[in-house]
């Protein structure tokens, strides 16, 4: 684990006039440059738990510590202009042009005219908005681009760290997709220290590279990365939680390059019936895979070739469980099944990699 | 400073300007009512005319009712119809657009609902749409009828004024406890017409009496 | 001559328009009372009313002010501050009326102030004080601009009736145009009270007017003008 970003001591919040607390004695390490996912069900203290990061709660006990720095040591207004906050329902000001909205931190420290006019520019390219719409008002924008531009405007002052607090909640499911992946586009380049709060396992595996599972009281149930957490639920709460297919979550996290592709009978374009013929004895199949190259033709039954004298002469058939490299081992399986075969192509464009069998991934969820 | 034992000599004044007050509120409130659901009607049914009818019974709104009174001075006189004319012509905004207001907030799936259970339009309105805006509806009829208490004193200036008249005539004679008197007697009725209202609120929508207490 | 060939007479007599006691000069004391009063009433209150709302206090005090603001008649409060005005050694005209107009438009103004701050969406001011606005900022920044489209409408509403009830200050030896009322009942003019009313009814309506015209440019562009009369108002005489 990197060194942490954001460490929490012993945090406790007892709401006024509760009996129980919403967060309890809760200690949490978040290391520098990842996404951190809270998720639990409601009234697990998630957002509680994000909120006194920036100190929007204050804890009724214990320590947080922003690199290394007690937050209660800094003005909270302060403070908060050195942390992206996203919320779910956005909180544009809707006064105020979207420009204006995705300046309002750079304007609170001062920026000069100039630096936060450039600022804004690349920040409106940064997230995919159309520069027409940065001079418009936050009511004509949609969900989705309202919360690119809150996104926007939380990445201004270009903070190490963002909360994000249900941050895609509020918009419809292809939107919220696409916008997970944005976000972890953007996070490829900009490294930051993300705090994501969620109540979607789902997303919280997406976008994660940690998942904290909590439970009623602000309890940590575990704290782990996605494959782990899937891999070995630390007990039946977080089991519950991932739920029954979480076998199926986890293959989606397994990239296809983690298995060792089985090379499969294969025969150049070039070579005789003979040597097709041998290469499907010695592996033992009733058909051959036709290669040009490392370019993949298509594939031959051993009665194809009767009559024929060179592979050349037969018209190959085509492979339809073919699939990308860079693709997980859930995709890998849907294109097996879906096919219903035994194995699925892998290819890198149009280079032909190797097969992956069936029984490689199940043999994957045990690695 | 308050002259207690004049007020107590004021029994008959005090009875027959109460009287006069209340009927003017009543007959005030009434008619506007009256008159705002007959307009709210027509705009319900035509939705192109509820821009005139609330542009109408806003510029009435503008006016005020004193201006309005002495408007109408020359043409009916100190007459209980210039009165009137003027106190109603204030209540019509409120209600009209409360009215407008009520209907219109009542859920579709409800209205959806009473048609599918074989309902007329005009059973649907009367059984269905008006009882669910009541609470809208009486909140205008509220604001309108407490208001309309204090105009009332204004109607003075063509011979009327309910408790306006100690207050006009404390002024005359510039005797503070018949000023206080009348306004003290003009609060405490708006305060006893709301309540009333409210009490009659409570009364006619049972259901959402029940829903309160369940919360 | 008929009534509306005597009021043309009356308006085609310059004598009528000139002069201390000239339509000219009445309806300029009635505007000018107008809108010191209205003015004070706003520095009396939206400060203070803003600020109870960004602390989420205050609540109880509007929902009663308006009610009171409601059931005190302002013929009542022009007659008790007339009272007052006396007792004190303020004298007639200028300050009994000044003082009831303040304390008419006040209420609503309170109210509204409040309610406008109280109504700004939660989520716009915490997405405020997560960016790292201090508590003026938000309350400057984002609050008050917000609460505007209300507050203004119920200025406009209080300014409507503040000059309405500047025409009874008359009474209490104000100028302004109810002079023209009072003096025409008392001489049994009927072109006179006449000429009081239209001039009052008209200033009212431009009054009105005069605050819809200027909304685009006092209200945030991208703030929505709330429905003209969605406001607690003023009780008008």
């Amino acid at each position: 684990m990197a060194e942490a970003m954001i460490r929490l001591e012993a945090v406790t919040k007892t709401y006024q006039g509760a009996v129980n607390p919403a967060v309890d004695s809760l200690s949490l390490e978040i290391p520098r440059g990842e996404v951190v996912v809270l998720v639990g069900p409601s009234g697990c203290g998630k957002t509680t738990i994000l909120k006194m990061i920036n100190r929007l709660i204050e804890p009724t006990s214990g320590v947080i510590e922003l690199d290394g720095r007690d937050v209660t040591s800094v003005e909270p207004h302060v403070l908060r202009r050195g942390i992206g906050y996203v919320i779910q329902q956005i909180g544009l000001f809707p006064h105020r042009t979207i420009a204006d909205n995705i300046a309002a931190v750079p304007g609170l420290l001062g920026w000069d005219k100039g630096r936060i006019e450039q600022r804004v520019d690349e920040l409106v390219e940064l997230v995919g908005l159309d520069p027409e719409m940065a001079q418009r008002y936050p009511a004509s924008l949609s969900g989705g681009q309202q919360q690119r531009a809150g996104v926007a405007r939380a990445l201004a002052a270009d903070p190490p760290v963002l909360l994000m607090d249900e941050p895609f909640g509020a918009v419809d499911p292809i939107v919220r997709s696409r916008l997970q992946e944005e976000l972890l586009r953007l996070q490829d380049r900009l490294a930051k220290t993300i705090v994501f709060v969620t109540h979607d396992i789902d997303e919280a595996i997406k976008v994660g590279d940690r998942v904290a599972i909590l439970n009623i009281g602000g309890m940590l149930e575990q704290y782990a990365p996605p494959d782990e957490l899937l891999r070995e639920p630390a007990n039946e709460f977080v089991a519950g939680f991932l739920g029954e297919d979480r076998g199926l979550k986890r293959l989606s996290l397994i990239p296809l390059t983690s298995v060792n592709l089985v090379r499969g009978p294969m025969v150049n374009v070039t070579g005789t019936v003979e040597e097709a013929s041998s290469v499907m004895r010695q592996e033992g199949t009733e058909w051959v895979g036709v290669l040009e190259g490392d370019r993949l033709l298509g594939w031959l039954w051993n009665t194809d070739l009767d009559g024929k004298s060179t592979v050349a002469d037969c018209v190959p058939r085509r492979f339809r469980a073919t699939i990308q490299a860079a693709a997980s081992m859930r995709e890998a399986l849907d294109a097996v099944v879906n096919t219903r075969n035994q194995a699925a192509v892998v290819l890198e464009g149009d280079r032909y990699l190797g097969m992956v069998f069936l029984d490689q991934i199940s043999e994957g969820l045990l690695s | 400073m308050i002259d207690w034992e004049w007020i107590t000599d004021q029994g008959d004044q005090i009875w027959e300007r109460t009287v006069e007050h209340v009927t003017l509120t009543v007959i005030a409130v009434v008619v506007g009512l009256l008159v705002s659901a007959l307009l709210a009607l027509v705009a319900l049914r035509n939705k192109r005319t509820y821009a005139p009818i609330t542009w109408t019974s806003g510029v009435l709104y503008t006016i005020p009712s004193i201006a309005l009174f002495v408007l109408l001075v020359p043409f009916t006189g100190l007459s209980l119809l210039t009165a009137e004319i003027g106190l109603v012509s204030y209540t019509l905004l409120i209600l009209v657009r409360n009215i407008v207001a009520g209907i219109d907030g009542v859920s579709p799936s409800v209205v959806e609902a009473a048609r599918g259970v074989g309902y007329t339009d005009r059973g649907i309105l009367r059984r269905v749409q008006i009882p669910l805006a009541l609470p809208v509806i009486v909140a205008g009829i509220r604001v309108a009828a407490v208001t309309t208490v204090g105009l009332v004193t204004v109607t003075f200036i063509v011979g009327y004024g309910g408790y306006g008249f100690f207050i006009r005539r404390g002024l005359a004679r510039d005797f503070p406890t018949e000023i206080l008197l009348g306004v003290a007697l003009s609060a405490l009725l708006a305060v006893v017409v709301d309540l009333s209202l409210v009490a009659a609120e409570r009364a006619l929508t049972p259901w959402a009496r029940s829903k309160a207490t369940e919360e | 001559m008929n009534f509306f060939q005597e009021v043309a007479a009356w308006l085609g007599d310059p004598a009528n328009w000139t002069g201390d006691s000239g339509l000219i000069t009445r309806t300029l004391d009635h505007i000018w009372i107008s809108v010191l009063s209205v003015t004070i009433a706003v520095v009396l209150t939206v400060p203070l009313a803003v600020i109870l709302a960004h602390y989420k206090k205050g609540g109880l005090i509007t929902g009663s002010l308006v009610n009171l603001g409601r059931a005190i008649p302002s013929f009542g409060l022009v007659a008790l501050a007339y009272t007052v005005s006396l007792s004190i050694g303020l004298g007639l005209g200028f300050w009994p009326t000044l003082v009831a107009l303040v304390a008419l438009a006040m209420p609503p103004i309170f109210t509204n102030a409040h309610t406008g701050v109280g109504q700004v969406d939660q989520a716009t001011v915490e997405a405020g004080r997560g960016t790292g606005m201090s508590e003026r900022q938000v309350l400057l920044g984002l609050e008050v601009p917000l609460a505007m489209p209300v507050l203004w409408t119920a200025i406009r509403v209080s300014a409507v009736a503040v000059v309405a009830t500047a025409t009874l200050g008359a009474i209490v030896g104000w100028g302004g145009l109810g002079r023209y009322v009072i003096d025409g009942f008392a001489q049994g003019d009927d072109v006179q009270i006449f000429i009081g009313g239209a001039s009052v009814a008209l200033l009212a309506i431009a009054t009105d007017l005069f605050f819809t015209a200027t909304e685009r440019w006092v209200l945030p562009a991208g703030t929505r003008a709330k429905d003209r009369t969605e406001v607690e108002a003023a009780p008008k005489i």
